[in-house]
């Protein structure tokens, strides 16, 4: 069921591509009208996975509720629930000590790696080539095994709360992210080799799915997709928050503004992710994991807005407290929401292979959208 | 621009804009504005020279049960200063004018806030369902008042 | 050592001995008859097993390993699976298409076993056309994927199977340009005529750059005819769900399936016989003794491990590059691969007329 928007001419065909994808994206159903091989319009249909977080939230209390956020963008889990604490941090003027800084910056960096190696391995397999899928596993399993043996899930790590992060780092938690680090160097030149430098990819990628600087300030997009048409917008550099200030990494801009750009800008912020573990992982302060809080939270009355990076883009948590114990109303700005707005603007005009090269750079993950 | 230079640019522009007094925790400043008013307003934010809010990163609704009130985040990636505007809408009939042929953004955003509050957005290019599925319009879920026996489980 | 020849003459005669010459020449042709009906399925059977485990070797893992030693049996547990399913045919489709269209791929493939000469003697139908033969055949195979497509009733499968169609079409012209060079150089069409010119050294090796630039415009185009990846967009799993074969599960799949292995196998097995030599063992010009070691191996070993050899390399293709979009695949065969082999053709005719081949 769904309303014809925009004028169909006659030989308009009318196809569905989702929900149920091979592609590995979620539950997206987007209806496109082609002419030929031409994309006319391309309208999202969301909500299929849509679980009311927002309304959720406001029966559940300031320590409850972080750990619903979580499945909202599940690649970046950690970054999420950062962010989710950092709000109610503001609203209860805590201080985190440095070691629990110290302890987030290194998970969600790590998170981020995880999270643009299976973007990875996911572009390739829908642009046709299934070898790199497993590469890209295999450095993601890695993390994944790291994450489990301090954090004790894989997907899911339930490990910020406000003031902190819930219990210490397994002792072997250096030792295994600096093998990891020499694992990753080792392998990164075999992106290049398979995927980056390939002639086939790169004519499917460079010219595909346009987005000029001022449609990206106009419909919102955050994250590599603006970054990717040289448009500033990294939280960690702009708005720093925990110790970002204090650490020497680049904001990675291309000038592009089509597809190779957007890849490009993730194959390097990868690198830059390392770069940021490399300056942390031996210089771990000591002392407390978490601050001091109540038991039972309690904002003052008012409304509190954080925002932080995760991989996708900018993810924003705006809380408005009636002085209780549950949030009155929550608000999850969140990244792909606003990047998939930009869709339509983009892959029209194409044909459908564009329209695949396009939407694996905006790097979708469907429950982050339908929260 | 500091919010002393932008309070005193906005007055000059709407004299009708009431700030709040109280600053919030990110330092940015809230303007309230008429809810006829808005589409003017947005556009002079938009476009000023000195103001060029070109970034809207978050629209929002927050049900206070005697009123609904519009939240919307803006910022300028030029001058580097947000701001917060907030719009009363009546309870029950609430309208405000678009703003996605300012933002095209605030498309999917306003979708969101129709069928979550049921806020009429006048001028629309294309409203209805986003998130919900087929057979809840009109429904409202986020409402205060919104009761479901079947889908809400109360903790 | 042994060879099929000589098995296929002691068979004759046995029965020229036993029975009047109309009924041995009737079972001879039954025989026959089984024997490609049996090879068809071998070769289904051993191409996908083969697949899996290339496709595994490639991806740094260990494919199938639990049917049988080493997964050899993976092939029979596929097949019976694909006996046992259910056939369905979609409401609105045009049934009686929608039932041919496999049978028609089926169809093609077997004709086309018969002109290949599996090894020294040892060859169906040696027909003065040989290749013209098999050029002109393997084209019927288009219309069976357009068939299937319209016949479905479905947007995506009529999708595939027009760009199925443009793309079949467009790359048999630059296949049958590279077959002419080495036509031209032979001087036949004849397959045998082709496979004992190569009696002093294999083509690709004697005709130096003209024959190899054939080659590698050949691998490309067969690729691109048999729908293997890099150009596989008509099935692209990612994008349209399975093309012009959506419609169709349990048995008429697995004969399109089947169809599209054996079609592989021959496509390579042309290219092993006008390239390398067919059965021809890897002789050097007139070094006598060299030559008598290598006509040791027999000539079936030669045959069936150039073109398992070229299999490899067509599979290893598909692990390892992406896909074409459609208007690239396209762009590609007509503005490069077709100039390329006209330009080549000529250089081929030049030097076979020269003389400056070996």
């Amino acid at each position: 069921m769904f309303e014809e928007v925009g004028t169909t001419t006659e030989g308009d065909l009318i196809i569905n591509v989702g929900p149920q994808h091979p592609a590995t994206h979620g539950v997206l159903h987007l209806v496109i009208t082609l002419n030929g091989e031409t994309i006319k319009n391309i309208e999202p249909h969301l909500g299929y996975i849509h679980r009311s977080i927002e309304k959720m939230c406001e029966s559940l209390t300031y320590r409850q509720f972080i750990y619903v956020t979580s499945r909202m963008d599940y690649l970046s889990a950690h970054i999420n629930n950062h962010a989710c604490a950092m709000c109610v941090e503001k609203g209860l003027q805590l201080e985190v000590p440095p070691r629990a800084q110290v302890i987030r910056v290194l998970m969600d960096e790590l998170t981020r790696i995880a999270s643009h190696e299976l973007w990875w391995g996911a572009m390739a397999m829908d642009l046709g080539a299934f070898t790199p899928f497993f590469h890209a596993f295999r450095e993601r399993e890695t993390i994944n095994d790291i994450m489990e043996e301090t954090c004790g899930a894989r997907l899911t790590m339930n490990y910020m709360v406000p003031g902190g992060v819930m219990h210490d780092l397994h002792p072997n938690f250096q030792r295994r992210v600096k093998e990891f680090i020499q694992l990753y160097k080792r392998k990164i030149h075999e992106y290049d080799e398979m995927v980056t430098g390939n002639i086939i990819f790169q004519n499917r990628m460079k010219g595909v799915g346009y987005l000029s600087p001022e449609d990206i300030l106009s419909y919102g997009c955050t994250g590599p997709v603006a970054r990717g048409s040289g448009v500033s917008s990294d939280v960690r550099k702009l708005y720093p928050y925990e110790i970002y200030d204090k650490l020497e990494f680049d904001e990675v801009l291309e000038t592009g503004c089509d597809s190779f750009a957007r890849y490009m800008i993730r194959i390097r912020e990868m690198q830059q992710s390392i770069r940021i573990i490399e300056q942390l992982i031996d210089n771990i302060p000591d002392g407390d994991f978490q601050a001091k809080t109540k038991a039972v939270l309690k904002l003052p009355k008012g409304e509190f807005y954080s925002k932080a990076e995760t991989a996708r883009g900018e993810l924003g948590v705006y809380i408005v407290s009636e002085g209780g114990t549950t949030p009155y109303r929550i608000k999850f700005r969140s990244p792909g929401f606003s990047n998939l707005s930009a869709l339509n603007k983009m892959a029209t005009g194409g044909k459908i292979g564009d329209l695949i090269a396009a939407m694996g750079t905006l790097d979708l993950v469907i429950p982050d959208i339908d929260r | 621009m500091t919010n002393e230079e932008l309070k005193t640019g906005i007055t000059e522009l709407q004299p009708s804009v009431v700030f709040d007094e109280a600053i919030d925790a990110n330092g940015w400043l809230t303007a309230n504005v008429e809810s006829t008013a808005w589409l003017g307003f947005a556009e002079q934010l938009r476009n000023r020279p000195e103001l060029q809010f070109n970034f809207l990163f978050c629209a929002t609704c927050v049900d206070w049960k005697t009123h609904l009130t519009m939240v919307y985040h803006l910022r300028s990636t030029i001058h580097k200063h947000e701001l917060v505007v907030k719009a009363k809408l009546d309870r029950t009939n609430p309208e405000i004018e678009t703003v996605s042929g300012i933002w095209r953004g605030a498309e999917f955003l306003e979708r969101e806030v129709f069928e979550l509050f049921g806020v009429k957005f006048l001028n629309h290019p294309d409203l209805r369902l986003l998130i919900l599925p087929d057979g809840w319009e009109g429904k409202k879920p986020l409402l205060k008042d919104f009761e479901d026996p079947i889908n809400m489980i109360r903790l | 050592m042994w060879s099929l020849s000589s098995i296929a003459a002691s068979i004759d005669q046995w029965l020229n001995a036993n029975m009047s010459p109309t009924w041995a020449l009737i079972v001879e042709m039954v025989i026959a008859g089984v024997a490609v009906i049996g090879l068809f399925a071998v070769l289904g059977l051993v191409l996908v097993i083969m697949e899996r485990k290339v496709s595994a070797w490639i991806q740094i893992r260990l494919g199938p390993n639990r049917v049988g030693p080493k997964g050899m049996f993976q092939s029979l547990a596929d097949t019976l699976k694909l006996l046992v399913k259910e056939g369905m045919t979609p409401g609105g489709a045009d049934k009686l298409l929608f039932n041919v269209a496999p049978f028609v791929a089926m169809i093609v493939a077997m004709l086309l076993l018969a002109p290949i000469a599996f090894a020294k003697d040892f060859q169906l139908w040696d027909l003065n056309i040989g290749i013209l033969y098999i050029s002109a055949v393997s084209s019927i195979s288009v219309i069976s994927i357009l068939m299937a497509g319209w016949a479905s009733n479905n947007k995506y499968s009529l999708l595939g199977a027009m760009r199925s169609g443009a793309q079949i079409v467009s790359y048999e012209l630059s296949a049958g340009l590279a077959i002419l060079a080495i036509v031209v150089l032979t001087g036949s069409l004849r397959v045998s005529d082709i496979i004992n010119a190569q009696a002093d050294g294999w083509w690709i090796f004697k005709g130096h750059i003209p024959v190899i630039i054939s080659f590698i415009v050949f691998i490309i185009a067969v690729t691109a005819e048999t729908n293997r990846a890099p150009f596989d967009m008509a099935e692209a799993e990612s994008e349209l769900t399975a093309g012009f074969h959506t419609e169709y599960s349990g048995m008429k799949f697995a004969l399109f399936f089947l169809a599209e292995y054996v079609n592989v196998f021959i496509v390579c097995a042309v290219g092993a016989t006008l390239f390398l030599g067919g059965w021809m063992p890897f002789h050097i010009g007139n070094w006598e003794a060299f030559n008598h070691v290598m006509d040791y191996i027999p000539s079936s070993v030669w045959f069936f491990g150039k073109t398992f050899f070229l299999i490899f390399v067509i599979m290893w293709f598909r692990w390892t590059f992406p896909r074409l979009r459609i208007d690239q695949l396209l762009n590609l065969e007509w503005k490069y691969l077709l100039p390329i082999s006209m330009f080549n053709l000529l250089l081929v005719t030049l030097i076979a007329i020269m003389g400056w081949h070996f």
